[in-house]
């Protein structure tokens, strides 16, 4: 028998899913979440899956897992003191980074910069260079660097980057550093990394702070994932741990210690491949992604049942290349504060969040500003009087009371003022649904709005408004979704290069022979995990553009047509996908500047689990009516319990339904079908 | 005559009463669309001044053409005060000459596109763009001639006119003029982007009248203005005294060897109206550093700031207008008159930010930054490669950005918004240049509690002969400190050929020439300092000379701070040597310029600078009787 393992560590809870690989079966287990020692909660929840399905877990043959370690290590400062080697003249390349003020015009008033993530201080030159073509224009000199290097050494740096000018045309000199590094053991103990291995691609500034970056978050990452590895072989032999990326595809653990930087979109990537998976079931390919927790939202792309990616992955103030699901995230979660600017007299909500620590005030521990989550209590969407398990109760008195201030300045009732604190949030989660959709190019019409996180089904009725993306999909338990989602995903990785041609200046076989070399490159960490060649594929992408232009649109191409038709097949694609995203196509010649190769395992084919039938009447998992405000009015909305709800059910608008870890919401006017999987399938009525 | 607008439908708009939500939802969703403008562009257009460094500025206006969301303010009404003719359904009109427009653009490189939008045959919106062009023809590559004296040799103007007309394209009219520009295939890229921009923005504006109901937009756009123009018009009141506040700052030159000029600005409040007088600016120029400044756009610029440093949370837009009057008299560098020379205007439009910042400022030295908002330096380099190619690099630096009451200047940085600098390796891959030293240079910040930004040095060696232009400004005067602050470093150009010659250039030059192996220093200048040096907490300073922004020298001239061998700070050395020099200083300065008159910095301007003080500019006689 053989078992996998999907292990999602939220805030609150870490939500267990153990799939039986022969038979599909699916065992869930949900536990307290140990924000001390995350591995603790995980544990804990192993010995509750394993029981909960009769078996030992011994039986598991690998684990899955997303995780934030490596975005927290950024967002907290709590990375390694990384040394760092640029080529001379450029020592201060992280400092100038690319000259941007954030904020507009004015903004360098109140614009404090941070410090690099390496200190000038820890950052070295290396007398050499390499010329754009890739040609060594001056050899290392070595005595001096050698010296420099000691001297690192002796500040106790904890991690080395070499990031040197051009590199990604020729890799000498940096490959050169290490070798002397190694050979004379200048720095015992201390991982190297080089530019050109973490991202061979031009711009230097990216490539040096992705480099370093990725050198940052190592030590917490690696130590994190050994931990784990270490506590899973105690219990399961032969275990493998994967770790979730940023792209949504899966590392093994030794690749995830390697290049952490690949995890920063780790947790977000494993909601987008959940929704994904439960939507599939459902029948919906084309989707918005919609996850809203406490402190922020992120949102998604999704077309044909694949996430849109983006070459950039941003975490704080920190922007590195490295390819993640193309995310976008907006401070507006239900710990958003609304607050009424002096001057204006505007209703804002957000950036700033109560967070965990004192929560919104109707959580009764300390807060006193009005939360997006205080809005929803006083709106009656989240009935204190009514609660499915957890032990937060809710204090609706006190939720009134912070809402009032805002409602005072602004001349309005309570409900009103909460209801405007509501769609104005909405508001914010649309314009991040726009960045993905319209932006793109995309009409979010043609799109189903899956919601999801903690707060995601209270308002995804809402924004499916705004967005007309029907239906809107609110599927069962929001947060094994994630768990869903790192259990069904495959083995990844990819290789890539800058390879800045016009069309003019390469040939179809130079191309295609890179895009081998690549695959091949690619293929090692699959061929290590076993993975059998006949379960291999691979994706080939350029990045191109019009030459002169500075944008890349990625393009997806089948290698044998680029075989066939030549370069101009992959130009012809590209032209469409101008045309659409910007209303033109230009005469002017094309260029390739990134080639990259993507190969994945087969992903694990897991059904969800289907609910029982019934009639359209959900009678038996009505509770009682409850007292809300909606769309302006009062009204009487009834609340249901979401265990209780069958396939083919149909919850008429205004209603509630309730579940351990979220609440959805069905606005007048609206009907939400149950489907076979338990999805709640939210459409206006006609 | 003004533009005459013409409707099939003249129904006009009724201002309805709107509920708070829906007027922040309708603000939320402009500013979504002004951002998806820049986002279009950016992504395809093929000038790396717009497309790399943000060279370029978005808008959507009201019916009247007050802009509601933007950043340089709305340059429709001047557009049409001058525009003799109609405007219809379908139309797009193009502009790029400064005259023809009341300096809605500064000068022609800047390619204005706007469009009235129409729904149901009435007129509800407007959209707007322009950005910076590499190369609009005219005698030098980029089209930015420092000793052009009229506006015919900056290159072809383009007087308002319907480049689309009933939404069709007048493609005689487009590649006649493309046909005047050294690279028309960026220009025509270019071109397109901001159509694209402007056809987006459009959208939006329509799906919004048609989610909410036309006269739900139209009164929220009058409200938007209106809930700007309460909270600046409080901001005024508060931070405004009645009585004359004077500022002055320089232009060093004018690229013809005559400097410096002066931009005088008054400033006082009568009731609830802010007046800002530029009388005793000096008459303008012969050469092309003047600068048609736009009275409506200095009301944003002024508006901007004032939020920036008061109180950021308030929306800009043009609500406030009627609580400012410029006055900009005629025939001064900031309202020259035709056919006066335009292209250079980058050093004055740069100087009016400082002088809004000393001016503002005075009154509140808490609030009151340093200045740096001096320039934005240009270089230029273009010539023939081995191919045979024609390459043209038009390019934008940044210096160190000024000390503020928050914090330190960022080294190296934009003051521009949203501009970024261009990859090095970029610039290696594409043009016959090798970028040696990209670094910012040590104690070029001013000194002060808050340290100026450093300025930026970049060493360029060129591999092909070519030639090249240059366009700064700060070497003579400097980025000036406040609150006891010290001034930041001046600017310096110096050229090293191959065969050992070093030549200093000029702040500003043309056609320089330039053979394979020569290299160029091209030094920016730093920001000024905020707050007293002494007070610095030691261990930032010691922060600073470890990461080597800051010398040891420094850090003892300049913050009385004295590091030990090993990088620490040595206590009781600094404790004294602050005291004493803090004693022999006296009291800090509101503002330190670095010089004491004009007379006094030019007798030391030769020592310094190693190049010959500017002679005092002549003006033609006209202009000072006038």
């Amino acid at each position: 028998m053989s078992y996998r393992l999907g292990v999602d560590v939220g805030g609150t809870f870490t939500d267990l899913l153990l799939v039986d690989e022969k038979t599909g079966r699916l065992y869930t287990a949900k536990v307290p979440s140990t924000p001390e020692d995350s591995s603790i909660g995980v544990f804990n929840g192993i010995e509750r899956v394993c029981d909960n399905a009769g078996i030992d877990p011994a039986e598991i043959s690998s684990v899955m897992h997303g995780t934030t370690v490596a975005t927290n290590t950024i967002l907290t400062g709590t990375g390694a003191k990384v040394g760092l080697i640029t080529t001379k003249g450029y020592r201060q390349v992280l400092q100038i980074a690319r000259s941007f003020v954030p904020g507009g015009l004015g903004g360098w008033v109140i614009y404090n910069k941070s410090n690099p993530l390496a200190p000038l201080g820890l950052t070295i030159e290396a007398d050499e260079r390499i010329s754009a073509s890739g040609n060594i224009l001056r050899k290392i000199k070595k005595g001096k660097l050698e010296k420099d290097i000691k001297d690192l050494s002796k500040k106790g740096i904890e991690a080395l980057t070499v990031s040197l000018i051009n590199s990604f045309a020729n890799d000498a000199n940096e490959r050169e550093i290490k070798k002397i590094i190694r050979k004379k053991k200048l720095l015992p103990g201390v991982p190297v990394s080089l530019s050109s291995d973490i991202v061979p691609e031009m711009q230097e500034y990216e490539r040096t702070i992705t480099t370093v970056a990725n050198s940052y978050v190592r030590p917490k990452v690696s130590e994190y994932v050994k931990n784990l590895q270490r506590g899973l072989k105690r219990k399961m032999k032969d275990v493998k741990l994967h770790i979730l990326r940023s792209d949504g595809g899966l590392a093994s653990a030794k690749a995830s210690e390697s290049n952490p930087v690949n995890l920063l979109m780790s947790g977000p990537a494993g909601g987008v491949s959940g929704a994904i998976w439960i939507a599939q079931q459902a029948g919906y390919d084309n989707l918005l992604t919609f996850d809203m927790g406490g402190t922020s939202t992120d949102v998604s792309l999704v077309k044909n049942g694949k996430a849109a990616q983006s070459r950039e992955t941003s975490v704080g103030d920190v922007t590195v290349r490295a390819s993640s699901v193309d995310v976008r995230t907006v401070g507006a979660g239900g710990g958003s504060i609304a607050h009424v600017p002096e001057l204006t007299g505007a209703l804002r909500v957000g950036p700033q969040s109560a967070g965990a620590e004192p929560g919104p005030a109707a959580y009764d521990k300390g807060g006193a500003e009005p939360t997006v989550t205080d809005a929803n209590v006083v709106l009656g969407y989240m009935p204190p009087d009514v609660r499915l398990g957890g032990d937060m109760t809710l204090r609706k008195d006190l939720a009134q009371d912070a809402v009032k201030t805002v409602g005072d300045s602004l001349g309005l009732s309570v409900e009103t003022a909460a209801a405007g604190i509501y769609d104005i949030v909405n508001e914010n989660m649309y314009g991040a649904l726009r960045l993905v959709s319209v932006e793109q190019g995309y009409d979010p019409r043609d799109f189903a709005l899956i919601g999801f996180g903690g707060a995601g089904p209270l308002h995804a009725n809402a924004l499916g408004k705004l967005t007309n993306s029907w239906p809107v999909i609110i599927p069962p338990g929001p947060g094994v979704l994630c768990a869903y989602g790192d259990v069904t995903t495959a083995i990844q990785d990819e290789a890539s290069m800058s390879f800045i041609r016009r069309f003019s200046d390469t040939s179809k076989k130079e191309v295609v022979q890179i895009f081998t070399d690549l695959t091949k490159k690619a293929s090692k960490t699959l061929d290590a995990e076993g993975v059998a060649k006949k379960n291999r594929t691979t994706t080939y992408q350029v990045d191109i553009r019009y030459h002169g232009q500075g944008l890349l649109l990625t393009v997806d191409f089948d290698l044998s047509e680029l075989r066939k038709k030549g370069l101009n097949a992959i130009g012809a694609t590209f032209d469409e996908m101008h045309e659409q995203l910007f209303t033109f196509a230009l005469p002017a010649e094309k260029e390739l500047v990134n080639l990259r190769s993507v190969v994945r395992d087969k992903a694990l084919s897991v059904k969800a689990p289907s609910v029982p039938r019934g009639n359209d009447k959900p009678s038996r998992a009505f509770i009682s009516k409850t007292k809300v405000f909606m769309e302006g009015k009062n009204r009487f909305a009834s609340l249901y319990e979401r265990s209780k709800l069958k396939q083919g059910n149909v919850i008429k608008g205004p209603s509630i339904v309730l579940e351990m870890d979220s609440t959805t919401v069905v606005l007048p006017g609206h009907s939400g079908r149950v489907d076979k999987f338990g999805n709640i399938l939210i459409t206006p009525d006609a | 005559m003004p533009t005459t607008i013409i409707q099939t439908n003249n129904k006009p708009f009724k201002r309805v009463k709107l509920d708070p939500i829906t007027l922040d939802v309708i603000e939320n969703s402009m500013f979504s669309a002004r951002w998806e403008m820049d986002a279009v562009l950016f992504r395809t257009a093929m000038s790396p001044g717009i497309r790399e460094q943000g060279d370029e500025f978005p808008m959507i206006a009201n019916l009247e053409g007050k802009m509601v969301v933007g950043q340089f303010g709305s340059f429709i009404y001047g557009f049409k005060e001058a525009y003799d003719g109609t405007m219809e359904e379908g139309d797009m009109f193009l502009t790029t000459d400064p005259y023809a427009c009341n300096g809605a653009v500064s000068h022609v490189n800047d390619w204005l596109l706007l469009r009235p939008i129409f729904k149901d045959g009435r007129l509800i919106s407007y959209a707007a763009m322009f950005g910076h062009m590499t190369d609009v023809g005219g005698k030098v590559p980029g089209s930015l001639p420092t000793d052009a004296s009229q506006i015919f040799e900056e290159g072809i103007r383009v007087p308002p006119t319907k480049i689309y007309k009933n939404d069709v394209l007048q493609e005689d009219l487009l590649e006649l003029i493309l046909h005047n520009c050294r690279l028309p295939h960026w220009n025509r890229s270019d071109f397109n982007a901001i159509v694209a921009a402007i056809r987006m923005a459009e959208k939006r504006v329509l799906e919004m009248a048609e989610r909410f109901g036309d006269d739900i937009y139209y009164s929220a756009l009058e409200e938007l203005l209106d809930r700007n123009k309460t909270a600046m018009c409080k901001l005024i009141m508060n931070t405004v005294p009645t009585e004359k506040q004077y500022f002055e700052d320089y232009i060093c030159d004018d690229g013809l060897g005559m400097g410096p000029y002066k931009i005088k600005c008054a400033m006082w409040r009568e009731g609830k109206k802010v007046i800002f007088d530029f009388e005793g600016t000096d008459p303008q120029s012969i050469s092309s550093v003047n600068f048609f400044l736009n009275e409506e756009m200095f009301k944003m610029f002024c508006g901007v700031y004032m939020i920036m440093v008061f109180d950021p949370a308030i929306m800009f837009n043009d609500g406030f207008y009627d609580l400012m009057d410029v006055r900009i008299p005629r025939g001064t560098l900031l309202k020259p008159v035709h056919p006066a020379a335009l292209s250079c205007r980058t050093h004055a439009l740069g100087r009016i930010f400082d002088v809004l910042g000393g001016l503002l400022g005075q009154g509140a030295p808490d609030f009151l930054c340093a200045a740096g908002f001096s320039d934005s330096p240009h270089l230029m380099y273009s010539g023939y490669d081995k191919k045979g190619e024609w390459y043209q690099l038009y390019m934008i630096g940044f210096g160190g950005v000024p000390a503020k009451p928050m914090g330190d200047g960022p080294d190296g940085h934009s003051l521009w918004p949203s501009f970024t600098n261009v990859p090095n390796e970029f610039l290696e891959s594409y043009f016959p240049l090798i970028i040696e030293e990209y670094y910012t240079v040590p104690d070029s910040g001013g000194a002060g509690y808050h340290r100026g930004g450093n300025a930026l040095c970049t060493t360029y060696k060129f591999l092909e002969p070519g030639e090249v232009s240059i366009h700064d400004d700060r070497w003579l005067t400097y980025p000036w400190g406040v609150n006891g602050g010290h001034p930041g470093a001046r600017s310096t150009k110096t050229l090293v050929k191959a065969n050992g010659d070093t030549e200093l250039l000029q702040s500003k030059c043309d056609r320089i020439k330039v053979e394979d192996g020569d290299i160029l220093y091209h030094v920016t200048w730093g920001g000024g300092g905020w707050g007293d040096p002494f007070t610095r907490e030691a261990e930032r300073v010691a922060f600073d000379v470890d990461a080597g922004l800051v010398t040891k020298e420094g850090a003892k001239e300049n913050y009385g701070v004295v590091i030990s061998k090993d990088g620490s700070v040595n206590k009781s050395a600094t404790t004294q040597l602050r005291k004493r020099m803090a004693k022999s200083r006296g009291k800090t300065k509101l503002f330190d310029k670095g010089f004491t008159s004009i007379k006094e910095l030019k007798e030391r301007c030769k020592e310094e600078t190693g190049l010959e003080p500017p002679s005092t500019p002549k003006f033609q006689k006209w202009m000072l009787e006038a």
